[in-house]
């Protein structure tokens, strides 16, 4: 399909990623309304959105890059730097709080040695704040790697994460 | 051929946070090493979480119930026969005997755990679609007169009657209406609309199909939180399976009308649960929030008349269409009618989800049906509809529960979230959080919410720290008030109201000087 984007490339070939950004974007009919859709989706494949995958969905969408650029710095959800290879986050709001979140969330800092928000140097383990997973009786609540876990601790938070 | 035994374990993704699959596999395991021919079906929960994982058998006086079990329990309730309902230390008895169930008002959440969410026939066997099929047998403005008549009113928060939304927007003339379901349940201490998608999807679906056809709206959005990845499947799924059986699609059962259901994600932005936010986030675009006028009901999603209703609201819809406004209206008290989901969080024992009638005080759920603390101390504060919510304390057990009564407490209902804290709590700090969670989730369009929490919460700090108290108590006071007769929505608007509660009933943590180290920033 030519559009903006082949056009501003000339004659230079697509690689298969661009080809596969572009087709997704087709698979969305090419709709702005849809780019949350979209952004989930190449996060689902690659872990976060690459700086060149934003002018690719920006032409294809026929969007600026700076509007797309601006939703994804509006969501928390959207990385553009390659996430670690475990993510537990950790619910902070007010039921969690209740059931002992602060403590989970400092004692995990330290024994992992992050901040909130951060990943270890190895990028092995990230920790994330997250407000409310829906899981507000059996807190603290996380989840890691997408999998929810209620009554959470530190040790059994580390021991999974220390498996690999 | 013996029949099968019929074993229930939940698949809602609290029970599985706290080990259902593993429970789950295990029983199959075991199933087939001992050849016990078991039917293992994955419902919903019931709502009753310091049970989970939960385990029910079928047996010929009904379905008995085991809980909490671990993976290591299995081996053991195999020895003790529990696929023929045999006795063990886990064995809860008669399930509908349960008195925290049995003396509920299930109606939104009468089929949650019975039946696996995605079964059509089981859905249909229970009244489902008895509702969609009365309604289409009649006037769109009679649809739109029951739902007037029930007295229902938005469940997400604002409590504002349905029946009046519902009619602007059929009144609207527009080529195109929308239906947005809002599912983007973020407010701390609630779960009922991550609960009813994941346990009984079909019933939302339902709800949203008659919407559609009241008020003449031919798409429907559900704008579920990506926090909530096991709702998004159940959802898809359910709606796959409609479009499949021609309940969604062109010309339903037949009819003129037709309907489809989209669903979009959110993406981590508590703001997107405002209803304008969320529908420049459907568009596409940063949850910005919009000014209004125009409201929503007459110019929403991409500028079309748009009827916006929480997951709850839409839910309570069928079961109006099947069994009249009146015996809904029958539930509850003054101008808070039907039921309620409660959800009953934070520190206690019996966490869980509590429909009922409005007018149950906040004792009764807490100590009658929660059981007081899960840590054994008193209950010193309850915060309740969410992070913007009242904190009270417990001479405020006595209030019946409902829109009005908690307002005349300086409260509100919200979506009915209950968070409970112990005596251990720190109110200071707990203000100062209300306010770090507004500056963290403000959309940033109008300055006193984006700039009005970090001040507060710098303010508050500073009280904590002894600083000037009684000059910066009363900078604080104005800020709040500034907060809220000045912010667009309710995320400015209402994060003064647990600053300002935890002042008012909590002044003695504002001036504690045995705090030290122990306040961390």
């Amino acid at each position: 399909m030519l559009n903006i984007y082949t056009m501003r490339r000339g004659i230079k070939l697509m690689s298969d990623g661009e080809k596969a950004l572009m087709d997704l974007c087709t698979s969305h009919g090419n709709n702005a309304a849809n780019l949350l859709e979209i952004l989930h989706d190449v996060q689902h494949e690659n872990g976060f959105v690459a700086p060149d995958d934003i002018h690719i969905i920006a032409d294809a969408l026929n969007l600026s890059a700076a509007e797309v650029q601006g939703v994804i710095s509006f969501y928390p959800d959207f990385k553009t730097t390659p996430p670690a290879k475990h993510t537990i986050k950790i619910c902070r709001a007010e039921a969690c709080q209740a059931q002992g979140s602060r403590g989970l969330e400092k004692n995990l800092s330290t024994a992992l040695g992050v901040k909130m928000g951060e990943a270890t140097a190895d990028n092995h383990v990230a920790i994330e704040a997250v407000y409310c997973l829906g899981n507000c009786a059996l807190g603290p609540a996380v989840m890691l790697d997408g999998k929810p876990q209620g009554r959470a601790t530190v040790d059994g938070l580390l021991a999974q994460v220390r498996k690999g | 051929m013996v029949d099968k035994v019929k074993i229930y374990i939940p698949d809602d993704s609290s029970a599985i946070s706290v080990g259902a699959d593993d429970v789950a596999q295990r029983v199959a395991e075991m199933a087939s090493a001992q050849n016990v021919a078991i039917d293992l079906i994955r419902t919903g929960s019931r709502g009753m979480f310091w049970l989970e994982p939960m385990i029910e058998v079928e047996t010929g006086a009904g379905r008995v119930a085991y809980g909490p079990v671990t993976i290591s329990d299995v081996d053991r309730l195999f020895k003790a026969d529990f696929t023929s309902g045999g006795d063990h230390s886990l064995a809860l008895g008669l399930v509908a005997d349960i008195p925290y169930l049995a003396k509920q008002d299930r109606v939104t959440f009468a089929r949650c755990g019975i039946a696996a969410p995605l079964d059509l026939a089981a859905y249909k066997a229970t009244d489902g679609f008895k509702g969609f099929e009365a309604a289409l047998k009649r006037p769109q403005a009679d649809v739109v007169a029951d739902i007037l008549a029930s007295g229902l009113r938005g469940r997400g928060g604002a409590g504002f009657p349905a029946g009046i939304k519902w009619q602007t927007v059929m009144q609207a003339e527009a080529k195109h209406k929308y239906i947005c379901c809002n599912a983007d349940e973020g407010d701390s201490g609630t779960f009922a609309d991550r609960m009813l998608m994941e346990g009984d999807p079909f019933q939302l679906l339902e709800g949203m199909m008659i919407a559609g056809y009241a008020v003449g709206a031919e798409v429907g959005y559900i704008y579920i939180r990506s926090e909530y990845p096991a709702a998004i499947d159940k959802i898809k799924g359910a709606v796959e399976v409609l479009q499949d059986a021609g309940l969604l699609g062109s010309n339903i059962l037949g009819t003129d009308f037709s309907f489809n259901i989209k669903i979009r994600r959110g993406a981590g932005a508590y703001i997107c649960g405002e209803e304008t936010s969320m529908l420049d986030s459907l568009e596409g675009k940063r949850g910005m929030v919009r000014s209004k006028p125009p409201i929503p009901a007459l110019s929403g999603l991409f500028g079309m008349p748009t009827l916006v209703n929480n997951v709850l609201t839409l839910a309570a819809v069928p079961s109006i269409m099947a069994d009249g406004p009146e015996a809904y209206y029958a539930f509850g008290q003054g101008r808070a009618r039907g039921t309620q989901p409660f959800q009953l969080a934070g520190n206690i024992k019996h966490g869980g989800l509590v429909e009922l009638a409005y007018g149950v005080t906040l004792r009764e759920l807490i100590e009658g049906y929660g059981g007081d603390t899960k840590s054994g101390r008193p209950v010193r504060a309850i915060q309740l509809g969410g992070p913007l919510g009242a904190y009270v304390s417990a001479s405020a057990l006595d209030t019946p529960m409902d829109y009005e009564a908690l307002g005349e407490i300086g409260a509100m209902l919200g979506h009915g979230g209950i968070v409970v804290f112990d005596d251990s709590v720190d109110m200071a700090q707990q203000a100062a959080f209300a306010m770090e969670f507004c500056a963290v989730e403000s959309c940033g369009k109008c300055t006193p919410c984006r700039i009005g929490s970090v001040r507060g919460r710098e303010t508050i700090e500073k009280i904590i720290a002894g600083e000037c108290p009684s000059d910066n108590m009363a900078l604080l006071t104005d800020l709040c008030d500034i907060m809220e007769a000045g912010s667009l929505c309710a995320m400015g608007g209402l994060t003064p109201m647990p600053v300002k509660s935890a002042i008012t009933h909590f002044a003695e943590d504002f001036t504690r000087s045995d705090r030290g180290q122990e306040f961390d920033k």
